[in-house]
């Protein structure tokens, strides 16, 4: 099993002081594919892609990626792998071709090797034209590309993206998405974490679900949206009206629906679908509750998320 | 061998970060040149340096000196920033020596003061600033602030390290260098200050190195060869404190 998969963790505990930011997390990310890593800010993502990259140390676990053991050989680890996202940065104040150039060059690349390298990764990442001018002119797209760049320098069989995408604008979380697959087909083992539901479904072959320090839920997206088993009723409803809806599908279905007040949605799980939607409509009806909308939808990643996710604002990581 | 290859890909990016962001040009060019004019012209007439020496010639070592602990602050605001913004990480996820940042942090700071003791030289020159003892013993003077400097930026490092806040080791360094720079004969001579006072002023380092180049450019000064040697032990002893101080902490960021 062991041999497939590209990234080990084992029972990984890491404290910061008091505060526990990994409880006893282990995970496998399979050779080849793209494994995610979701959850909420702070629930320990970030940590997690550290203590994978040699940038912290944990106090318990083990850790082995691409068969070196990264706790105890960070220098041979680091060959490996390769680290974008908001982990890493680049320089405002360098080029884009000497971003590139140094990181060959620290890498122990020839300087002949690391500018040739650097024109071919410019050249994949739509940079070119970019190239000689400072980073700071760069867009937040093009600031991504070059950090991912600076990642696959080494060509690493291993890549890490700690939110690849957040922050940017969905043509250019589009452009990233290509490019993250083109290298996927080239073989690379990919770990991304996300806070993006959507792109998790779309990239990801596994997903995990970290929250509060622990790995809550596992599978693929396909699994994760079974996990729910149900379709799920949504409804949209007036304020005043929520909490008499609230009682009402209570009563109505036997079970606790889940409430968000904010977009004053409320939604409940079903086993036959269409018969309970008309429960509801008529029920709803007769308890003179409008309505704003009404819909029967299968789980989505989001629902998932949610539903296995705490609520309550998590500490900061 | 290929740490010092890392180590030079590094200075290559400090420096290029040194005279790239517009704000830290200002600080080792221009900054440093108001201190020089200000103190001359303000001090200059109250503070007849004793014998034939003119305040100009009194006071560029000193301002030197003090332009090399100012700049020191900087090693330890850049090292926080670098934390902060997630560059540190970026390198500690490549595989190069674990000293090669700091060296390359500290060695890169040593270019710029090369190029700031350049600049004061030059605009002191204009002012009357002569050397009087060759050029060789002038070199030697201007090569001890550069190491001095050097040693002092592993003290900011350390410290940035510690604090990581860029701000926050900004206002921290103003405190451990603003009494060393001051209660020293920088501006004006030990004696005129009051006799507690004395014992910190004449013992500490910047006391010694002031009075070494002052006596490596200038001549005149009582037994100016000691406070060459002091000099050099405290530049040593510093780095053999605080470097490797400042690998440890370097590898125990989280």
């Amino acid at each position: 099993m062991s041999k497939n998969n590209s990234i080990v963790v084992k029972s990984v505990v890491k404290k910061f002081g008091k505060f526990t930011a990994l409880d006893d997390v282990s995970l496998l990310a399979q050779s080849g594919k793209v494994t995610g890593l979701l959850g909420p800010n702070g629930a320990g993502k970030s940590t997690l892609i550290k203590v994978m990259t040699t940038l912290l140390v944990p106090e318990h676990g083990t850790v082995m990626v691409d068969g070196v053991d990264v706790v105890h050989k960070p220098a041979l680890a680091r060959e490996r792998i390769g680290l974008a996202g908001q982990s890493a940065a680049v320089d405002a104040f360098l080029t884009g071709r000497e971003t590139l150039v140094m990181v060959g060059r620290l890498y122990g690349m020839k300087a002949k090797v690391a500018k040739a390298r650097a024109d071919e990764l410019l050249e994949k990442l739509g940079l070119t034209e970019a190239a000689d001018r400072q980073t700071k002119t760069y867009s937040g797209g093009m600031r991504r590309r070059l950090d991912l760049g600076a990642s696959l320098v080494a060509t690493p069989k291993v890549l890490f993206l700690d939110e690849p995408t957040t922050g940017l604008d969905p043509r250019t979380r589009l452009q990233l998405w290509d490019i993250i697959r083109d290298l996927v087909a080239q073989g690379v083992t990919i770990l991304l974490t996300t806070q993006y539901l959507e792109e998790a479904d779309a990239l990801c072959d596994y997903i995990y679900v970290i929250d509060k320090g622990k790995m809550i839920i596992e599978g693929t997206s396909e699994d994760l949206k079974g996990s729910l088993g149900q379709d799920i009723i949504e409804l949209k409803v007036a304020d005043s009206h929520i909490v008499a809806t609230q009682k009402l599908l209570k009563k109505l279905m036997n079970q606790d629906p889940k409430v968000d007040t904010a977009t004053r949605r409320l939604s409940i799980h079903t086993k036959s679908g269409a018969d309970d939607l008309l429960k509801v409509a008529e029920s709803m009806k007769k308890s003179k509750i409008n309505v704003e909308e009404l819909s029967l939808h299968r789980p989505t990643l989001d629902d998932v998320f949610l539903a296995v996710t705490d609520d309550t604002e998590g500490a900061k990581s | 061998m290929s740490g010092i290859s890392n180590t030079a890909q590094i200075v290559k990016r400090n420096v290029k970060r040194n005279f790239r962001i517009p704000q830290l040009l200002v600080f080792s060019s221009i900054q440093p040149i108001i201190f020089l004019l200000l103190f001359n012209f303000v001090f200059g007439g109250a503070v007849t340096a004793g014998t034939n020496v003119t305040y100009i010639n009194y006071l560029l070592p000193g301002i030197l000196a003090q332009t090399a602990l100012f700049g020191a602050i900087q090693t330890g605001v850049g090292l926080a920033e670098d934390l902060n913004k997630g560059v540190i990480d970026r390198l500690r996820s490549l595989p190069i020596a674990r000293y090669a940042v700091l060296a390359g942090r500290t060695l890169a700071d040593s270019v710029r003061n090369i190029f700031v003791i350049t600049l004061l030289c030059v605009v002191g020159a204009t002012l009357g600033f002569r050397f009087h003892e060759g050029v060789i013993s002038f070199l030697l003077g201007a090569l001890l602030i550069v190491f001095f400097a050097f040693a002092f930026s592993w003290i900011s490092g350390v410290v940035g390290l510690l604090l990581k806040d860029p701000e926050t080791v900004q206002v921290a360094g103003f405190l451990w260098v603003f009494p060393l720079v001051f209660a020293s004969s920088v501006f004006v001579p030990v004696a005129t200050m009051p006799s507690w006072l004395q014992v910190f002023a004449r013992n500490q380092p910047v006391t010694q190195v002031v009075n070494a180049v002052r006596y490596l450019t200038q001549g005149g000064v009582p037994n100016g060869m000691t406070y060459v040697w002091i000099s050099l032990l405290w530049i040593v002893g510093i780095i053999a404190v605080f470097a490797p101080l400042a690998v440890w902490r370097y590898r125990k960021i989280q």
